[in-house]
Protein backbone atom coordinates (compact mmCIF):
# COMPACT_ATOMS: atom_id res chain seq x y z
CA UNK A 1 0.00 0.00 0.00
CA UNK A 2 1.12 3.80 -0.80
CA UNK A 3 1.96 4.85 3.36
CA UNK A 4 4.57 7.22 4.87
CA UNK A 5 7.08 4.04 5.38
CA UNK A 6 7.99 4.13 1.37
CA UNK A 7 10.17 7.16 1.59
CA UNK A 8 12.72 6.80 -1.25
CA UNK A 9 12.77 9.42 -3.11
CA UNK A 10 10.48 11.86 -0.74
CA UNK A 11 11.07 15.58 -0.48
CA UNK A 12 11.10 17.42 2.66
CA UNK A 13 13.02 15.55 5.27
CA UNK A 14 15.68 17.82 5.45
CA UNK A 15 19.15 16.95 6.36
CA UNK A 16 21.04 13.77 7.33
CA UNK A 17 22.30 13.59 10.53
CA UNK A 18 26.08 12.60 10.78
CA UNK A 19 26.92 9.18 12.33
CA UNK A 20 28.03 9.32 16.49
CA UNK A 21 30.24 6.32 17.04
CA UNK A 22 29.17 6.50 20.83
CA UNK A 23 25.55 5.96 19.92
CA UNK A 24 24.04 3.18 22.54
CA UNK A 25 22.15 0.32 20.63
CA UNK A 26 18.43 1.73 22.40
CA UNK A 27 19.13 5.59 23.86
CA UNK A 28 16.27 4.84 26.91
CA UNK A 29 15.17 1.52 28.54
CA UNK A 30 12.05 1.37 27.20
CA UNK A 31 13.58 1.38 23.32
CA UNK A 32 14.55 -2.32 24.13
CA UNK A 33 11.30 -3.17 26.14
CA UNK A 34 9.56 -1.66 23.41
CA UNK A 35 12.12 -3.75 20.70
CA UNK A 36 10.97 -7.30 22.43
CA UNK A 37 7.60 -6.47 23.02
CA UNK A 38 6.95 -6.02 19.12
CA UNK A 39 8.59 -9.01 18.14
CA UNK A 40 6.91 -11.05 21.12
CA UNK A 41 3.64 -9.04 20.32
CA UNK A 42 3.62 -10.00 16.72
CA UNK A 43 4.00 -13.24 17.76
CA UNK A 44 0.99 -13.39 19.95
CA UNK A 45 -1.10 -11.89 17.45
CA UNK A 46 -0.21 -14.98 15.11
CA UNK A 47 1.37 -12.78 12.72
CA UNK A 48 4.81 -13.05 10.38
CA UNK A 49 7.11 -11.09 9.32
CA UNK A 50 5.50 -9.76 6.65
CA UNK A 51 2.21 -9.05 8.97
CA UNK A 52 4.57 -7.38 11.05
CA UNK A 53 5.70 -4.78 8.75
CA UNK A 54 2.47 -4.24 6.98
CA UNK A 55 0.97 -3.16 10.44
CA UNK A 56 4.17 -0.47 10.30
CA UNK A 57 2.96 0.95 7.03
CA UNK A 58 -0.81 1.32 8.20
CA UNK A 59 0.16 3.13 10.87
CA UNK A 60 -0.40 7.05 10.34
CA UNK A 61 1.83 10.18 10.78
CA UNK A 62 1.86 10.47 13.99
CA UNK A 63 2.39 6.90 15.29
CA UNK A 64 4.80 6.48 12.37
CA UNK A 65 7.35 9.16 13.42
CA UNK A 66 6.44 10.74 16.62
CA UNK A 67 7.26 7.96 18.89
CA UNK A 68 10.66 7.34 17.56
CA UNK A 69 11.90 4.38 15.56
CA UNK A 70 11.13 2.16 18.68
CA UNK A 71 7.58 3.72 19.16
CA UNK A 72 6.57 3.14 15.47
CA UNK A 73 7.31 -0.77 16.71
CA UNK A 74 5.18 -0.56 20.01
CA UNK A 75 2.58 1.01 17.76
CA UNK A 76 2.90 -1.95 15.37
CA UNK A 77 2.83 -4.35 17.81
CA UNK A 78 0.03 -3.09 19.15
CA UNK A 79 -1.73 -3.21 16.01
CA UNK A 80 -1.01 -6.84 15.70
CA UNK A 81 -2.71 -7.53 18.81
CA UNK A 82 -6.09 -5.54 17.70
CA UNK A 83 -6.04 -6.99 14.20
CA UNK A 84 -5.87 -10.38 15.94
CA UNK A 85 -8.34 -9.42 18.79
CA UNK A 86 -5.69 -10.50 21.37
CA UNK A 87 -6.18 -6.64 23.18
CA UNK A 88 -9.52 -4.98 22.66
CA UNK A 89 -9.11 -1.27 21.44
CA UNK A 90 -8.11 1.14 24.12
CA UNK A 91 -6.73 -1.32 26.26
CA UNK A 92 -3.32 -0.11 26.52
CA UNK A 93 -3.75 3.39 26.72
CA UNK A 94 -6.38 2.73 29.48
CA UNK A 95 -3.54 0.36 31.70
CA UNK A 96 -1.04 3.40 30.86
CA UNK A 97 -3.52 5.88 32.59
CA UNK A 98 -3.88 3.12 35.62
CA UNK A 99 -0.21 3.26 35.92
CA UNK A 100 0.10 6.85 35.99
CA UNK A 101 -2.67 6.67 38.75
CA UNK A 102 -6.01 7.73 36.98
CA UNK A 103 -8.73 5.11 37.94
CA UNK A 104 -10.28 4.28 34.03
CA UNK A 105 -12.48 0.93 33.29
CA UNK A 106 -10.01 -1.11 31.07
CA UNK A 107 -11.89 -2.97 28.05
CA UNK A 108 -12.77 -6.49 28.62
CA UNK A 109 -10.51 -9.25 26.93
CA UNK A 110 -11.98 -10.15 23.63
CA UNK A 111 -12.48 -13.56 22.07
CA UNK A 112 -9.29 -13.66 20.00
CA UNK A 113 -9.15 -13.96 16.12
CA UNK A 114 -5.82 -15.54 15.04
CA UNK A 115 -5.45 -15.94 11.88
CA UNK A 116 -5.71 -19.66 10.16
CA UNK A 117 -1.46 -19.07 9.44
CA UNK A 118 1.48 -21.62 9.51
CA UNK A 119 4.86 -21.19 7.66
CA UNK A 120 5.32 -24.26 5.37
CA UNK A 121 9.05 -23.58 6.68
CA UNK A 122 11.44 -21.73 8.96
CA UNK A 123 12.72 -18.40 7.56
CA UNK A 124 11.47 -16.57 4.23
CA UNK A 125 13.48 -18.55 1.66
CA UNK A 126 11.88 -21.55 0.10
CA UNK A 127 13.29 -23.74 -2.87
CA UNK A 128 11.21 -23.23 -6.33
CA UNK A 129 11.66 -26.33 -8.69
CA UNK A 130 10.89 -24.28 -11.49
CA UNK A 131 13.55 -21.85 -13.29
CA UNK A 132 13.41 -17.87 -12.84
CA UNK A 133 11.31 -16.13 -15.04
CA UNK A 134 14.35 -13.45 -16.08
CA UNK A 135 18.07 -13.60 -16.73
CA UNK A 136 20.49 -11.86 -15.42
CA UNK A 137 21.50 -9.03 -18.03
CA UNK A 138 17.69 -8.76 -19.58
CA UNK A 139 16.13 -5.59 -19.28
CA UNK A 140 12.92 -5.48 -17.08
CA UNK A 141 10.46 -2.88 -16.33
CA UNK A 142 8.99 -2.39 -12.52
CA UNK A 143 5.04 -2.97 -13.15
CA UNK A 144 3.41 0.46 -12.15
CA UNK A 145 0.70 -0.75 -9.09
CA UNK A 146 -0.22 0.71 -6.64
CA UNK A 147 -1.85 -2.44 -4.42
CA UNK A 148 -4.16 -1.62 -1.67
CA UNK A 149 -2.40 -4.08 0.71
CA UNK A 150 0.86 -5.01 1.35
CA UNK A 151 3.86 -4.84 -0.89
CA UNK A 152 8.18 -4.44 -1.38
CA UNK A 153 7.52 -2.74 -4.39
CA UNK A 154 8.46 1.23 -3.78
CA UNK A 155 6.81 4.04 -5.60
CA UNK A 156 9.86 5.42 -6.77
CA UNK A 157 10.52 2.35 -8.57
CA UNK A 158 7.45 1.61 -9.98
CA UNK A 159 7.13 1.43 -14.60
CA UNK A 160 11.20 2.51 -14.51
CA UNK A 161 13.41 0.53 -16.37
CA UNK A 162 15.98 -1.35 -15.21
CA UNK A 163 18.47 -4.94 -16.18
CA UNK A 164 19.09 -7.97 -13.93
CA UNK A 165 22.01 -7.60 -11.98
CA UNK A 166 21.38 -10.77 -10.07
CA UNK A 167 19.12 -13.53 -9.75
CA UNK A 168 18.72 -13.91 -5.54
CA UNK A 169 16.99 -17.19 -4.10
CA UNK A 170 13.71 -17.40 -4.14
CA UNK A 171 11.39 -16.50 -0.92
CA UNK A 172 7.47 -15.81 0.45
CA UNK A 173 6.00 -12.99 -1.46
CA UNK A 174 4.83 -10.18 1.39
CA UNK A 175 2.08 -9.33 -0.54
CA UNK A 176 0.01 -12.47 -0.01
CA UNK A 177 2.50 -13.79 3.05
CA UNK A 178 1.27 -10.25 4.96
CA UNK A 179 -2.31 -10.92 4.80
CA UNK A 180 -1.88 -14.54 5.31
CA UNK A 181 -3.05 -15.50 1.51
CA UNK A 182 -0.41 -18.20 1.00
CA UNK A 183 3.31 -17.84 0.77
CA UNK A 184 3.34 -17.80 -2.96
CA UNK A 185 7.39 -17.80 -3.64
CA UNK A 186 9.14 -16.23 -6.16
CA UNK A 187 12.64 -15.28 -7.36
CA UNK A 188 14.09 -12.64 -6.02
CA UNK A 189 15.90 -9.94 -8.87
CA UNK A 190 18.81 -7.19 -7.50
CA UNK A 191 17.50 -5.27 -10.82
CA UNK A 192 20.45 -1.97 -11.59
CA UNK A 193 18.74 1.48 -12.61
CA UNK A 194 20.38 4.14 -13.81
CA UNK A 195 20.18 6.87 -11.64
CA UNK A 196 19.13 9.29 -14.94
CA UNK A 197 16.11 6.86 -15.69
CA UNK A 198 15.16 7.09 -12.52
CA UNK A 199 15.37 10.71 -11.74
CA UNK A 200 15.61 12.61 -14.73
CA UNK A 201 18.95 14.18 -16.63
CA UNK A 202 19.55 16.47 -13.89
CA UNK A 203 20.04 13.38 -11.65
CA UNK A 204 24.14 12.93 -9.97
CA UNK A 205 25.04 10.41 -11.71
CA UNK A 206 25.04 7.10 -9.77
CA UNK A 207 23.68 3.42 -10.17
CA UNK A 208 20.69 1.66 -7.63
CA UNK A 209 19.45 -1.66 -7.37
CA UNK A 210 16.53 -2.39 -5.87
CA UNK A 211 15.49 -5.97 -5.09
CA UNK A 212 12.35 -7.07 -6.77
CA UNK A 213 10.20 -10.30 -6.15
CA UNK A 214 9.29 -12.47 -9.90
CA UNK A 215 5.83 -10.76 -9.88
CA UNK A 216 6.97 -7.02 -9.75
CA UNK A 217 8.33 -7.19 -13.36
CA UNK A 218 7.43 -7.35 -16.56
CA UNK A 219 9.31 -7.53 -19.98
CA UNK A 220 9.31 -3.90 -21.61
CA UNK A 221 7.39 -3.27 -24.64
CA UNK B 1 -6.24 5.28 7.97
CA UNK B 2 -5.59 2.65 10.59
CA UNK B 3 -4.23 4.07 14.05
CA UNK B 4 -3.73 2.23 17.33
CA UNK B 5 -5.71 4.96 19.06
CA UNK B 6 -8.56 5.23 21.17
CA UNK B 7 -7.83 8.91 22.54
CA UNK B 8 -6.88 12.20 21.72
CA UNK B 9 -3.94 12.80 24.15
CA UNK B 10 -1.24 10.79 23.21
CA UNK B 11 0.87 8.97 26.04
CA UNK B 12 4.24 8.88 26.20
CA UNK B 13 5.50 5.40 24.42
CA UNK B 14 7.84 4.48 27.39
CA UNK B 15 4.43 4.54 29.71
CA UNK B 16 2.41 2.69 26.65
CA UNK B 17 5.57 0.28 26.77
CA UNK B 18 5.19 -0.60 30.70
CA UNK B 19 1.24 -1.09 29.98
CA UNK B 20 1.79 -3.44 26.85
CA UNK B 21 4.07 -5.37 28.79
CA UNK B 22 1.80 -5.62 31.79
CA UNK B 23 -1.07 -6.78 29.77
CA UNK B 24 0.25 -9.68 27.91
CA UNK B 25 2.47 -11.04 31.08
CA UNK B 26 -0.26 -10.87 33.05
CA UNK B 27 -2.18 -13.15 30.93
CA UNK B 28 1.04 -15.42 30.15
CA UNK B 29 1.04 -13.88 26.55
CA UNK B 30 4.61 -13.52 26.94
CA UNK B 31 7.49 -15.03 28.68
CA UNK B 32 9.60 -12.90 30.82
CA UNK B 33 12.58 -14.51 29.78
CA UNK B 34 12.33 -14.52 26.46
CA UNK B 35 11.71 -10.88 26.70
CA UNK B 36 15.07 -10.02 28.05
CA UNK B 37 16.99 -12.36 26.07
CA UNK B 38 16.01 -10.61 23.14
CA UNK B 39 17.45 -7.44 25.23
CA UNK B 40 20.50 -8.89 25.69
CA UNK B 41 21.26 -9.99 22.56
CA UNK B 42 20.71 -7.17 20.72
CA UNK B 43 22.02 -5.12 23.10
CA UNK B 44 24.96 -6.83 24.14
CA UNK B 45 25.95 -9.96 22.09
CA UNK B 46 25.45 -9.03 18.36
CA UNK B 47 26.92 -5.89 16.83
CA UNK B 48 29.18 -4.67 14.42
CA UNK B 49 31.92 -5.96 15.93
CA UNK B 50 30.90 -9.75 14.07
CA UNK B 51 31.13 -7.76 10.52
CA UNK B 52 34.24 -6.70 11.31
CA UNK B 53 35.50 -9.89 12.13
CA UNK B 54 34.29 -10.68 8.48
CA UNK B 55 36.18 -7.57 7.33
CA UNK B 56 39.73 -8.46 8.49
CA UNK B 57 39.29 -12.02 7.94
CA UNK B 58 38.82 -10.63 4.16
CA UNK B 59 41.41 -8.36 3.93
CA UNK B 60 44.27 -11.01 5.63
CA UNK B 61 42.76 -13.76 3.66
CA UNK B 62 42.53 -13.68 -0.07
CA UNK B 63 41.20 -16.88 -0.31
CA UNK B 64 38.51 -16.04 2.27
CA UNK B 65 37.80 -12.64 0.38
CA UNK B 66 36.88 -14.76 -2.69
CA UNK B 67 34.90 -16.66 -1.53
CA UNK B 68 32.85 -13.86 0.86
CA UNK B 69 32.41 -12.22 -2.43
CA UNK B 70 31.38 -14.96 -4.11
CA UNK B 71 28.70 -15.84 -1.42
CA UNK B 72 28.49 -14.18 1.42
CA UNK B 73 25.73 -15.50 3.70
CA UNK B 74 28.55 -18.84 3.43
CA UNK B 75 31.35 -17.16 3.93
CA UNK B 76 29.61 -15.31 6.97
CA UNK B 77 28.72 -18.87 8.68
CA UNK B 78 31.84 -20.29 8.50
CA UNK B 79 32.65 -17.45 11.54
CA UNK B 80 29.32 -18.58 13.22
CA UNK B 81 27.47 -15.26 12.24
CA UNK B 82 23.98 -15.73 10.62
CA UNK B 83 20.00 -16.43 11.03
CA UNK B 84 17.23 -14.10 11.64
CA UNK B 85 17.53 -11.08 9.24
CA UNK B 86 20.62 -12.36 7.18
CA UNK B 87 19.04 -15.32 5.73
CA UNK B 88 21.06 -13.78 2.66
CA UNK B 89 23.63 -12.24 2.74
CA UNK B 90 25.57 -9.96 -0.28
CA UNK B 91 28.84 -8.68 0.02
CA UNK B 92 29.71 -5.84 -2.31
CA UNK B 93 33.45 -4.40 -2.17
CA UNK B 94 34.34 -0.94 -2.34
CA UNK B 95 37.47 0.33 -3.96
CA UNK B 96 39.13 3.56 -4.68
CA UNK B 97 37.02 3.90 -8.31
CA UNK B 98 34.19 1.78 -6.80
CA UNK B 99 31.62 2.97 -3.61
CA UNK B 100 28.88 0.85 -2.93
CA UNK B 101 26.35 2.26 0.07
CA UNK B 102 23.25 0.38 1.49
CA UNK B 103 19.49 1.89 2.36
CA UNK B 104 16.31 0.61 3.49
CA UNK B 105 13.56 3.07 2.03
CA UNK B 106 10.69 1.07 3.16
CA UNK B 107 11.61 0.28 6.95
CA UNK B 108 15.10 -0.42 8.25
CA UNK B 109 16.32 -3.10 6.96
CA UNK B 110 19.74 -3.88 7.88
CA UNK B 111 22.16 -7.18 8.31
CA UNK B 112 21.54 -8.04 11.98
CA UNK B 113 24.10 -10.92 12.53
CA UNK B 114 26.74 -9.17 11.29
CA UNK B 115 26.03 -5.62 12.06
CA UNK B 116 23.26 -5.55 15.10
CA UNK B 117 20.15 -3.30 15.26
CA UNK B 118 20.39 -0.17 12.88
CA UNK B 119 22.06 3.29 14.10
CA UNK B 120 19.32 6.13 14.18
CA UNK B 121 21.26 7.87 11.08
CA UNK B 122 19.81 4.94 8.74
CA UNK B 123 16.43 4.97 10.98
CA UNK B 124 16.65 8.81 9.91
CA UNK B 125 13.55 9.84 7.12
CA UNK B 126 16.48 11.93 5.45
CA UNK B 127 18.41 9.22 4.80
CA UNK B 128 15.68 6.76 3.43
CA UNK B 129 14.15 9.29 1.13
CA UNK B 130 17.25 10.97 -0.13
CA UNK B 131 20.56 8.34 -0.14
CA UNK B 132 18.43 6.47 -3.51
CA UNK B 133 17.88 10.27 -5.27
CA UNK B 134 21.09 11.98 -4.49
CA UNK B 135 23.60 9.34 -2.57
CA UNK B 136 26.60 12.08 -3.54
CA UNK B 137 25.03 15.10 -1.94
CA UNK B 138 24.28 12.68 1.51
CA UNK B 139 27.62 10.82 2.00
CA UNK B 140 29.30 14.52 1.79
CA UNK B 141 26.88 16.20 4.58
CA UNK B 142 27.78 12.32 6.58
CA UNK B 143 31.48 13.32 6.55
CA UNK B 144 32.60 11.40 3.01
CA UNK B 145 33.79 13.24 0.48
CA UNK B 146 34.01 11.01 -2.75
CA UNK B 147 36.19 12.36 -6.56
CA UNK B 148 34.07 13.20 -8.64
CA UNK B 149 34.96 9.68 -10.90
CA UNK B 150 34.15 7.41 -8.08
CA UNK B 151 31.41 5.28 -9.27
CA UNK B 152 28.76 5.18 -6.56
CA UNK B 153 25.70 2.43 -6.88
CA UNK B 154 23.10 2.49 -3.92
CA UNK B 155 21.47 -0.88 -2.64
CA UNK B 156 18.08 -1.11 -1.42
CA UNK B 157 17.13 -3.40 0.31
CA UNK B 158 13.49 -4.34 -0.22
CA UNK B 159 13.43 -8.03 0.21
CA UNK B 160 14.99 -10.25 2.43
CA UNK B 161 18.23 -10.09 0.56
CA UNK B 162 20.84 -8.32 2.81
CA UNK B 163 23.76 -6.33 2.09
CA UNK B 164 26.97 -5.98 3.58
CA UNK B 165 29.92 -3.56 2.62
CA UNK B 166 33.55 -4.78 2.21
CA UNK B 167 35.64 -1.62 2.74
CA UNK B 168 38.49 -0.91 1.49
CA UNK B 169 42.03 -1.46 3.40
CA UNK B 170 43.37 1.30 4.43
CA UNK B 171 47.10 2.17 2.83
CA UNK B 172 49.51 1.44 5.23
CA UNK B 173 47.76 -1.27 7.35
CA UNK B 174 49.19 -3.83 5.10
CA UNK B 175 51.87 -5.35 7.61
CA UNK B 176 49.08 -5.28 10.81
CA UNK B 177 47.44 -8.84 11.79
CA UNK B 178 43.59 -9.89 11.59
CA UNK B 179 42.99 -9.09 15.40
CA UNK B 180 44.35 -6.02 14.84
CA UNK B 181 42.64 -5.02 12.03
CA UNK B 182 39.56 -5.74 13.58
CA UNK B 183 39.32 -2.78 15.97
CA UNK B 184 39.54 -0.36 12.85
CA UNK B 185 36.79 -1.21 11.27
CA UNK B 186 33.16 0.94 11.62
CA UNK B 187 29.62 0.01 11.60
CA UNK B 188 29.43 3.09 9.28
CA UNK B 189 32.23 2.00 6.43
CA UNK B 190 30.29 -1.74 5.99
CA UNK B 191 27.22 0.25 5.37
CA UNK B 192 29.17 2.51 3.07
CA UNK B 193 28.79 5.74 4.43
CA UNK B 194 32.06 6.32 5.42
CA UNK B 195 35.91 4.87 4.82
CA UNK B 196 38.27 2.59 7.45
CA UNK B 197 40.79 5.22 8.50
CA UNK B 198 44.59 3.80 9.00
CA UNK B 199 45.48 3.71 13.52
Amino acid sequence: MDGIADMGGAPGWGSVHPPRQDEPVFSQPWEGRAFALAILSNRASGGNLDSFRHALERLDRAHYIDDGYYGRWLNAGELRLLDSAVLAPGAVDARARNLRGEHVEEPPVPEPAKPDYAPTADGTLRCLATAPAFAVGERVRARDMSPAGHTRLPRYVRGRIGVVDIIQPAGVLPDSNAHFLGENPQYVYSVRFDSHDMWGADAEPFELTVDMFESYLETPS
Amino acid sequence: MTTTAGSAERLPPALRTEALEQLLTERGLIDPKAMNGLITTYETNIGPLNGAKVVARAWTDPEYRRRLLEDGTAAIDELGFGGFQGEHIVVVENTATSHNVVVCTLCSCYPWPVLGLPPSWYKDPAYRARVVKEPRAVLSEMGLELADDVRITVHDSTSEVRWLVLPEQPPGTEHLTEEELVPLVTRDAMVGVAKVAAP
